[in-house]
């Protein structure tokens, strides 16, 4: 039906994807909108006022606090642990050949493929049946299966584009095992693992399914606007905790987006 | 003294034995080439003078030290690799002074160093550059300063010229070549080239399946090839067969005769064969003309200045009996 084939997308393409945006991403803004309102119990439309105190309140509720603090440390120590256990992972893909080396490549990028639930069932029978107590190392355990999975990722493509020839290079030059890590693995690979590890981070601050399973009677920030939820008192307190995961988690997101971006012609070979 | 001694060494990749024992003595300030075609073994025995490989079998020392078991970073040895291998987030002035800054010297000192490397190899004032602005030939420059800088007793040089273009090779051959005696360091080079191994190296060794075929001055495996493999590796030498070579009055053995040892014509104290001319070609400097002689085709240079033969008509070539050399090895 079209008479040119460079004219641009019909009208009606363009509303469809407006829409579908809309869709997307308007009630993002309807939560930070009612961050803002005046009425506490229920979400009318338009909210009857507009007030700044739902920011106060939240900073005065210690179970927030408790909460962000939990979540900030299970996020910032999964994210250590899927470093350290991502990197050497993914050096050893990358680097060295050894039988069931596919497999284990697999056998790691498994969790994040699994869902959630089937994780967290998993792992919280595999914590009964060896008596293992709930507490906030089991809900680290727990993140640190997919946060693996991100920062191995990251981490084995850009240590393929890093030259073989680079290490032994650095050898012949007299560089130890360690030095030669410090000095030309690190800086080659540096930018894959912060983006990496912001990923991990902002996936494990935003987790709930994982988290329900393996968590005691502990709160994560999520968890705890799961709860609140259901409860309708002081309900733009949620809204306001909503605003700050957001943050927290576009942030770094979009960081690793930038880095990994502009590291590209940082890891090539010497050619 | 010698540099570098292998006694009996083999290096095997599971049932490929790369490296099948190999003897080799590399004399100290010698230029050493490693000749042979890919998968000849030559690129593993420099791996193994490195560092890189492991022999599975055999003992290697270099400079009377046994090498065996001793990593590649506390080796008194340094490599300028095939690709260069230059560390692509460093400067060009740290990655000269790489070597230096692993082994603690201090900053000021190891920098200085640098500058005088890459003065020795033409290219002061490059330091603040990457590698990725740099041309291959300058590239391979840096490489080359960036080994000598940590003052190597031996230089390991992978087909150092392989990337180069023609001009650019020619010119670092006679440069590389002038570099080691100014310098009196041992290099080894591995190349696969044997217009480069003839022209730069003091010795050369030529590989073929992981074994040493022959070691000697590039006179010596140029004009007396030892076996069938090096006559044709290195250079264009005919291959005469066992029946040809006893009608010409020899042993009955394979021998090999160099093109520019033979000429048109008879003369005095020579030995002459008839063949019918296959083929001729303008060689610039000379004419090449190809013979069928008794079911062997066999080349001969002749002067530009003498109008070559046509084709098919039957003439008479002739040697000097020295030049002929029988070979070793089954027929």
């Amino acid at each position: 039906m079209r008479s040119d084939r460079n004219t641009s997308a019909p009208l009606g393409l363009k509303i469809a994807a407006g829409l579908g945006l809309a869709f997307l991403h308007l009630p993002i803004l309807l939560i930070f909108l009612y961050a803002f309102t005046t009425e506490e119990k229920s979400y009318q439309f338009p909210p009857p006022g507009y007030t700044l105190k739902w920011f106060a309140v939240t900073w005065n509720r210690p179970d927030v606090w408790e909460a962000m603090g939990l979540s900030v440390r299970v996020a910032s120590i999964s994210t250590a642990v899927a470093l350290v256990l991502g990197t050497l992972c993914a050096a050893a893909v990358s680097r060295t050949k050894f039988f069931g080396r596919e497999t284990i490549s697999l056998l790691v990028i498994l969790p994040i493929a699994l869902p959630g639930i089937i994780t967290g069932i998993a792992l919280r029978s595999a914590f009964s049946f060896a008596e293992i107590p709930f507490s906030f190392w089991t809900i680290v355990l727990g993140h640190a299966t997919f946060c693996v999975v991100v920062v191995y990722n990251n981490a084995v493509a850009r240590f393929r584009r890093v030259s073989g020839s680079l290490i032994e290079a650095s050898m012949d030059l007299g560089a130890d095992s360690f030095q030669t890590f410090r000095y030309v693995i690190l800086p080659n690979i540096g930018t894959a693992l912060l983006a990496g590890g912001m990923l991990a981070f902002a996936l494990s601050f935003d987790e709930v399914i994982v988290t329900t399973f393996t968590a005691g009677q502990q709160s994560t920030l999520p968890i705890w606007m799961l709860e609140e939820l259901v409860r309708p008192r002081q309900r733009p307190v949620t809204n306001v905790v909503a605003m700050v995961v957001v943050l927290v988690t576009f942030l770094p997101i979009l960081g690793a987006y930038y880095l990994t971006r502009d590291g590209d012609q940082v890891a090539g070979a010497g050619k | 003294m010698t540099a570098v001694l292998f006694q009996q060494v083999s290096r095997h990749f599971g049932t490929v034995r790369a490296v099948d024992s190999v003897d080799l003595a590399i004399a100290e300030g010698e230029f050493f080439a490693m000749l042979g075609p890919s998968g000849s073994g030559k690129t593993t025995c420099l791996r193994l003078m490195a560092g890189f490989e492991q022999p599975t079998s055999g003992h290697i020392e270099i400079f009377g030290e046994t090498a065996e078991g001793v990593p590649p970073y506390r080796r008194n040895v340094n490599t300028v690799f095939q690709d260069y291998a230059l560390f692509p987030h460093l400067s060009i002035l740290e990655n000269v002074a790489y070597g230096l800054m692993v082994k603690g010297v201090g900053k000021a000192e190891r920098l200085k160093a640098a500058e005088e490397a890459l003065a020795m190899v033409k290219l002061p004032g490059y330091g603040a550059r990457r590698p990725g602005q740099l041309s291959g030939g300058q590239r391979q420059r840096v490489a080359l300063a960036r080994a000598l800088v940590n003052r190597p007793r031996v230089l390991l040089l992978d087909e150092p010229l392989g990337a180069l273009d023609l001009k650019l090779r020619e010119q670092m051959q006679e440069e590389l070549k002038s570099l080691q005696k100014s310098l009196g360091i041992t290099f080894v080079f591995v190349t696969h080239d044997q217009g480069e191994a003839l022209s730069m190296a003091d010795r050369i060794a030529v590989f073929s399946d992981g074994r040493i075929q022959q070691l000697g001055t590039p006179e010596e495996v140029y004009k007396k090839p030892k076996t069938r493999f090096v006559a044709d590796f290195v250079g264009s030498s005919n291959v005469l067969p066992p029946d040809f070579v006893r009608t010409l009055g020899f042993g009955d053995s394979y021998a090999s005769l160099r093109p520019e040892a033979i000429t048109l014509g008879d003369g005095l104290g020579r030995k002459n064969f008839a063949g019918r001319v296959v083929a001729t070609s303008f060689l610039g400097a000379a004419n090449r003309v190809t013979v069928e002689a008794a079911g062997a085709r066999i080349a001969a240079m002749t002067p530009a200045s003498i109008a070559p033969p046509a084709l098919g008509e039957t003439v008479t070539l002739s040697f000097l009996p020295e030049d002929l050399h029988p070979m070793d090895g089954a027929r």
